[in-house]
This record gives structure tokens, sequence and C-alpha cells, in this order.
């Protein structure tokens, strides 16, 4: 391995796995991608240690891939480590991006979660009422955990962040691009979102079947109809976060006949995803009335969720206000 | 802030034709009212986006309204209706972000109307001043606290 190649890292933080997967799902395409650089740490598949990256220079790896929120003690630890170390840091994926997933914990915090995880679900096993400590003493040995923070994070509300690789998972092909542009030095400006900046709905086949005067009678959700493959989901009463996300999925969901959930995030313009979906579909709500509008608005099963599903801890307001959480 | 000297901060979005000619028919007739409201003229009520609502209230207002056009009166004919459907599903979002539907009101007050815009703001604010501050932190809860 000559020392030429660029360095380059992965790690994980509060994520699934799946942006792990996204890198392995280069299929061939991975082995340019292996034979352009060297990997330096990558915990899921490569056994580098963290005590490996302190001892390197700082700023000797070329790009860190970080993906997943930042929950816990340890996960900013290690964003802090990969920022000192790296050139560039990419969030890669919609949990680094936005929050992600995760970040909808942000309607609760740490004592609830604690509370259904370790005492109320059903399949829980615990008669001892045992909850993870920090700090726990064992045998006169001190045993110690992360710290688990009441609110989740996007990783630029923790370190600097260089570019966004949207998405629930990043599409390879932007995967790739990301990983030519960088290897080509051929990069925008930073804090560039490395995806199209125009909308879901721009791409989408079932555009066209948008009526001129779009209006919704009735919210359904996707298992209580029969959803038409072809035409489009709001058209058909179904809530669909196209208008308001960007484009450069591969319209995946789409092409599976499952409206946009919103995973690639807003476009340039927009700060506030679920603020302008609200606002977008909204107006499109066919009622004048108080009563009507009341009795449409209130059919909608967890509208913030719905709205926020992947990007509560970069919105706006961040997160539930940490006193009305029970 | 201690409740006792609590002062509720309210912003209002007023709609530049009705609402804010109302206000300013308040003001030339010398009516006396709460101070506590923070105008912001706007075209129409239409033109308030959700993201304007929450960004008040994540800078520390207390309380948040929208007035327009009674209904059949706006200037750009239906902004007002548009307005009543972002505030209805508004409302609920926020209070899933613990926020009272208390806190963020739609009125609808005409260019005549200077003595309901009076009672709007006194309304409010008397009622905001009950319900106590909401001091809306959405960094909390984690490494910043610690430090
Ligand atoms: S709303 Fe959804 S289904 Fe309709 S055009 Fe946009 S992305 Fe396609
Ligand atoms: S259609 Fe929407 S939710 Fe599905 S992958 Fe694309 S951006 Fe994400
Ligand atoms: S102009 Fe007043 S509400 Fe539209």
């Amino acid at each position: 391995m000559s020392d030429a190649k660029p360095k380059v890292a992965f790690y994980w933080c509060s994520s699934c796995g799946g942006c792990e997967e996204s890198i392995v799902d280069l299929a061939e395409d991975i082995l340019k991608v292996v034979a352009a650089v060297d990997i330096v740490f990558w915990p899921v598949a490569l056994d580098f240690k963290k005590k490996d990256v302190e001892a390197m220079p700082d700023k000797s790896i070329a790009v860190s891939f970080i993906n997943g929120a930042i929950r816990m003690s340890e996960q900013e630890e290690m964003a802090h480590l990969l920022r000192r170390k790296s050139q560039l840091v990419v969030a890669h994926g919609a949990c680094a991006h936005l929050g992600g997933i995760p970040g909808l914990a942000n309607f609760w915090n740490k004592s609830t979660i604690f509370r259904t995880a370790y005492h109320t679900t059903v399949s829980t096993d615990n008669p001892a009422g045992l909850e993870p400590q920090p700090k726990t003493s064992l045998d006169g040995h001190e045993l110690t955990l992360p710290e688990f923070w009441d609110t989740v994070y996007p990783l630029d509300a923790i370190i600097d962040v260089d570019y966004y690789l949207p998405g629930c998972a990043p599409h390879r092909d932007l995967i790739l691009n990301a990983v030519t542009a960088i290897l080509e030095g051929k990069l925008p400006p930073k804090g560039a979102v490395l995806a199209p900046n125009k909308s879901c709905c721009d791409d989408c086949d079932r555009n066209e079947t948008k009526p001129e005067k779009m209006t919704i009678k009735e919210i359904k959700r996707p298992y209580e109809v029969l959803l038409d493959p072809k035409t489009c989901f709001l058209a058909q009463g179904v809530i669909c976060m196209g208008p308001a996300t960007r484009s450069g999925c591969g319209e995946r969901c789409i092409e599976g006949n499952m409206p946009c959930r919103g995973c690639m995030g807003p476009t340039d313009q927009v700060y506030d995803q679920g603020a302008k979906f609200l606002s977008a579909f909204a107006s499109i709500l066919d009622a004048s009335e108080e009563k009507d509008v009341e009795r449409l608005v209130d059919s909608i099963v967890d509208p913030a969720g719905t709205f926020y599903r992947f990007s509560l801890p970069s919105s706006i307001l961040k997160r539930k206000k940490l006193e009305a959480v029970r | 802030m201690s409740q006792e000297h609590f002062e509720p901060k309210l912003v209002g979005f007023l709609c530049t034709w009705c609402s804010y000619t109302g206000a300013d028919l308040a003001g030339t007739a010398r009516m006396m009212y709460a101070p506590n409201v923070r105008i912001i003229r706007i075209m129409c009520s239409g033109r308030v986006d959700p993201q304007f609502v929450m960004k008040a209230f994540q800078e520390g207002a207390d309380g948040v309204f929208i007035s327009g056009c009674h209904p059949g009166d706006c200037h750009y004919k239906d902004g007002n209706t548009k307005t009543l459907r972002r505030h209805r599903l508004l409302s609920r979002v926020l209070e899933q972000f613990g926020i009272e539907r208390e806190r963020f009101r739609l009125e609808w007050v005409s260019a005549s109307e200077g003595t309901k815009f009076r009672q709007v703001c006194n309304e409010f604010t008397e009622q905001i001043r009950t319900l106590g501050p909401l001091n809306f932190n959405g960094n909390g809860g984690g490494p910043h606290e610690r430090r």
C-alpha cells in the first residue's frame, strides 16, 4: 500500500447500520474505491481501535465519513477525535445529516425512554429494575458506560461538517459521485449537500398525474387504501413528503408504491422541512369552515412525527420542550 | 424571570389590509392596551410561513398570533382560508413540541375594528400571563449543558 493514497475513515454513531451497508452495496465499485484509497478506520469491517486513530497525526485522514446521529457522550468524543484527525468530514446519511429516525426520540427524554426500554415493554425481563449507569462498581473495579443524553443531535451540532451525503441510506450514485469528487478535488463549496437541489416531485414519474388544482377531501394512511401505482400519492389522499424533499434518492419508495417519507431532507431554499411540508399540505386540504378543517386536521395520526420523520433534531424547534415530556 | 414579574413577550403577524389598519386605528384613536405585542406587518395572513411562528417561539416568544381579514374579505381571495388550515394543523404540531395551543392564536380583525384589536391584545396578554413563560430551549438535554 503506497503512502500516497488518500486515507479514509468510516465511523458510525447512532444509526441502524444501513449506511455501512450502503458502502458495502457499492458492490464491484467498492473495489475501485478500495484501490484508490487507504481505509484506516472502519470498525464495522476492519479491526482498528480508537487508540490507532489517536496515534495518527492531526489532519492525516483525507476524509472521514461519519454516519448516525449523536446521542451519547462516546459518539461525541469519537466525532471530535475524527474531526481533529481529518481534513474533511462528511455527514453520511440522514441521521448524521438531520438526526434521522433516532432523532424522533426528541419527542421524549432519557427517563421516558429508559422507562419504556428497561421497564414497561412486554418483552422486558428486568425483575431487579436495573438501568444502565455511567459508572458501576463491581468487585472493586469501576465500570463505565457512555452517558445517554435527553436529546439527539445531528452531526453538525457537535462538530464542523464539510459536506452532507443525504438519504436513508444514501443512494450509491451519490456516494460514488462524492468519493470521485473528493479524489479528484472537484468539490462544491463547503457546507453543500451532495445531491441535486430540486424536489422529489421534480423527478417523480407521477408528477404529471397531479390534478391542476390539488385538493384533499380525506386523509388516508398507505395501508388503508389500495394504492394506484401510477397516480400521485397526494392526489390519492395519502401524505407524500415529495414536495418538501430533495431529490437524488432514485425515488426508491415511490417505485415501490410507497409515498416519500422525506429522508433526503429539504432543498437548499428551505430551512425546516416539516414546517414547509405542513404549509403546503394544509393549503390543499379541501375544507374552509372551522369544523371541517378541524375534522380533517384531527384525522392525521401523529402529524409532527410524520412531517419530521427524519429531520426533527435539525428543525427550528429541534425537540419537544424538555419540561413538557412526561 | 420570576413568575410575579413576568411580562409576556408576544409576536403578532398582522395583514396589512385589514388587521394592521385596525391596529393603526387603535393607535390613532389613542386607545390604551397591553404593550406586550411586537407587531410584524405582512401583506396577507396567508404569507405567514409556519417557519416564522416556530422561529418566534424558538427565539423566546411566549405567545404568537396571526391576524387577518374576516373570512371572505381577504384581499387575495382565500389567503386567510389557507391561514385557517395552517393554523389548526400547526397548533396540533406545536402541541406535540410541548407548546400549548393557547400560545398560538388566530384572529380576524377588520380595518374598522380598532376596539377588537385592543381587546385581542389585552386578552392574549392576560391569558399568557396566567400560563407563564414558555422558555423554549430546543438545545437542552445534551453536551451543551455540561459545559
Ligand atoms: S407528491 Fe409524491 S407522488 Fe406526488 S409527484 Fe410528488 S413525489 Fe411524486
Ligand atoms: S422517496 Fe423519499 S423517503 Fe424514499 S428514499 Fe427517496 S427521499 Fe427517501
Ligand atoms: S389580506 Fe388580510 S388576510 Fe389576506
